[in-house]
């Protein structure tokens, strides 16, 4: 038997990429979700409508554990839009589907948007630190980054000729200068990358990231604010000193 | 042709409809003509500050949809011939404004008057960003406080982005009237310092406001505090914003202290 088409029309598949951000819990649990909400309740909507990944990988849990981790990020308003690195025994009916392949980006537009590529890829391997690495790439904002904007630049360094506002944001691949007061938000390395570094000529900052280690305002010297600042990494620390 | 000036904010109740009214008899005041035009559709209160709440017959949504003329739905103030008011609904929801019939009225107001004055409506939706869609000047009324700086940066992100001129790839002018100043509250500290509103927004200044109960009085009488009592504190600072939105260039003092700040706000950069 052939089916027929009656209707000629094909269907419209068309790729997104979407910057998510990626949450990798470690037992216990509860300790791990204190520390989410402390950074959720300092960081004023930073997950609301933010793509989130759920990363399981080598997390010795069962169904009935992942099942209520998802039920702790519901109840906090974070959808996880995905989840990597599960077995597929834990994995239920309900739960947000299983990703594999996903990568860092490279993609050429600085997006005003969150942006990441979640590939198909059919093989299990995690892909290959991206083979003909591209010379790191800058880009340079003249201009304020006001409350409400985000500067989203996966391919390198995000230099800014001004402030960032409170609430607004900057994700660099690369890393961050900002000659201007930073009052917003920074993330510098944010597609891995231990030795991308913060710069700015006046600290006010809300939330400073490298390599998705986290560092709030509150947990700065007090000494650092207002003065000029340099943040790095070392080990799974955030280090800050101020520029002469 | 006229040109078009937004008078917005992000934050409530920090003084657009208030300002919107006295910059705009003070424009009119020195034979200039001007409109000022209510798009806070569904809030309407320029009509009460203007005095000419029983004088509405026909309001902005009437004209955008075509059930009255622009010519009868334009109300003169009593006082001044140059100065216009065209109210917004009190009635209608929001969605009765469409772009196409705002950029329709005013094209049509920009040919008749040299300034229409657009008093925003509160927040960062579909009102607000009708109301500055057209301007050519935008004048964002802040208190100095973080939550009403926070939003007007926000708001100027928003001139920068969706405002005819930014999408045609040119710059709206952009300008800060601070408002409601207690110079006691300054001395004591628990107000933002001027200089760090103006480090925060970096946009030109026009204006320092005081905080007073001239405005009040005014706005019980119906009256744009500039042609309610001239000589007030408010209105002489009015009417100087109104003399620098016009081009011209004069020192801003800040209320309560002597020392001028012209030097530094005109050797900053604007944005
Ligand atoms: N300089 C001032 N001194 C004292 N009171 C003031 C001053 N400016 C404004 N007010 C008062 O603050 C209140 C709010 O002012 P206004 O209605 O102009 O704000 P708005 O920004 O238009 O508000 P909305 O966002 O609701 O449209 C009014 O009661 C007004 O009288
Ligand atoms: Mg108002």
């Amino acid at each position: 038997m052939t089916k027929v088409l009656t209707d000629a029309r094909s269907i419209r598949i068309k790729g997104r990429s979407f910057l998510a951000v990626v949450l990798s819990p470690d037992l216990p649990f509860d300790d791990w979700l204190a520390r989410l909400d402390d950074l959720a309740a300092r960081s004023a909507g930073f997950f609301l409508g933010r793509p989130v990944v759920l990363d399981v990988t080598d997390l010795p849990i069962d169904r009935a554990q992942l099942k209520e981790l998802l039920g702790e990020f519901s109840q906090r308003n974070v959808s996880i839009m995905g989840i990597e690195g599960a077995r597929p025994s834990i994995l239920g009916q309900g739960m947000p589907p299983a990703l594999k392949g996903g990568r860092p980006v490279s993609d050429e537009a600085v997006a005003k948007e969150p942006v990441i590529e979640l590939q198909n890829s059919s093989a299990d391997s995690k892909p290959a630190a991206i083979e003909s690495r591209q010379p790191l790439q800058s880009i340079i904002i003249r201009e304020p980054v006001r409350s409400g904007q985000s500067v989203i630049f996966p391919e390198g360094d995000v230099t800014v000729i001004g402030s960032v506002a409170s609430g607004a944001e900057i994700i660099a691949g690369g890393s961050v200068h900002i000659y201007g007061t930073l009052r917003g938000r920074a993330m510098a390395g944010s597609i891995g990358n231990a030795s991308a570094r913060i710069f700015c000529r006046k600290m006010e900052a809300e939330l400073l990231a490298i390599d998705g280690v986290y560092k709030m305002a509150e947990d700065m010297a007090p000494s650092l604010r207002g003065k000029p600042v340099q943040l790095w990494l070392e080990g799974d620390t955030i280090m800050a000193e101020t520029l002469i | 042709m006229g040109k078009v000036i937004v008078v917005t904010s992000g934050k409530g109740g920090v003084g657009k409809t208030t300002s919107s009214a006295a910059l705009g008899a003070a424009l009119a005041h020195k034979g200039d003509r001007v409109v000022i035009v209510d798009f806070d559709v569904g809030l309407r209160n320029l009509d009460l500050v203007m005095g000419a709440e029983r004088r509405v017959v026909y309001d902005l949504v009437n004209v955008i949809q075509g059930e009255a003329k622009l010519s009868q739905a334009l109300i003169r103030d009593k006082r001044l011939e140059t100065l216009f008011l065209l109210p917004a609904s009190q009635t209608r929801d929001k969605d009765a404004l469409t772009p196409s019939g705002v950029e329709t009225v005013i094209t049509e107001l920009k040919r008749v008057f040299d300034w229409v004055i657009c008093d925003s409506p509160a927040g960062i939706e579909r009102g607000a960003t009708l109301a500055m869609r057209h301007a050519d000047i935008a004048v964002v009324v802040t208190n100095p406080e973080v939550s009403s700086v926070r939003d007007s940066d926000r708001i100027i992100g928003l001139l920068d982005a969706k405002t005819v001129k930014a999408e045609q790839g040119e710059r709206i002018e952009k300008h800060l009237l601070l408002t409601r100043y207690d110079s006691n509250r300054a001395e004591r500290g628990d107000m933002l310092k001027v200089d760090d509103v103006l480090e925060i927004l970096s946009i030109p200044l026009i204006g320092i406001i005081p905080e007073s109960m001239d405005v009040l009085r005014a706005s019980n009488i119906g009256a744009p505090v500039t042609l309610a009592d001239a000589r007030s504190a408010p209105a002489m600072a009015y009417f100087d914003a109104a003399r620098r939105l016009a081009g011209e260039v004069l020192p801003i003092t800040i209320p309560g202290e002597k020392r001028g700040i012209f030097g530094k706000i005109f050797g900053r950069k604007a944005a």
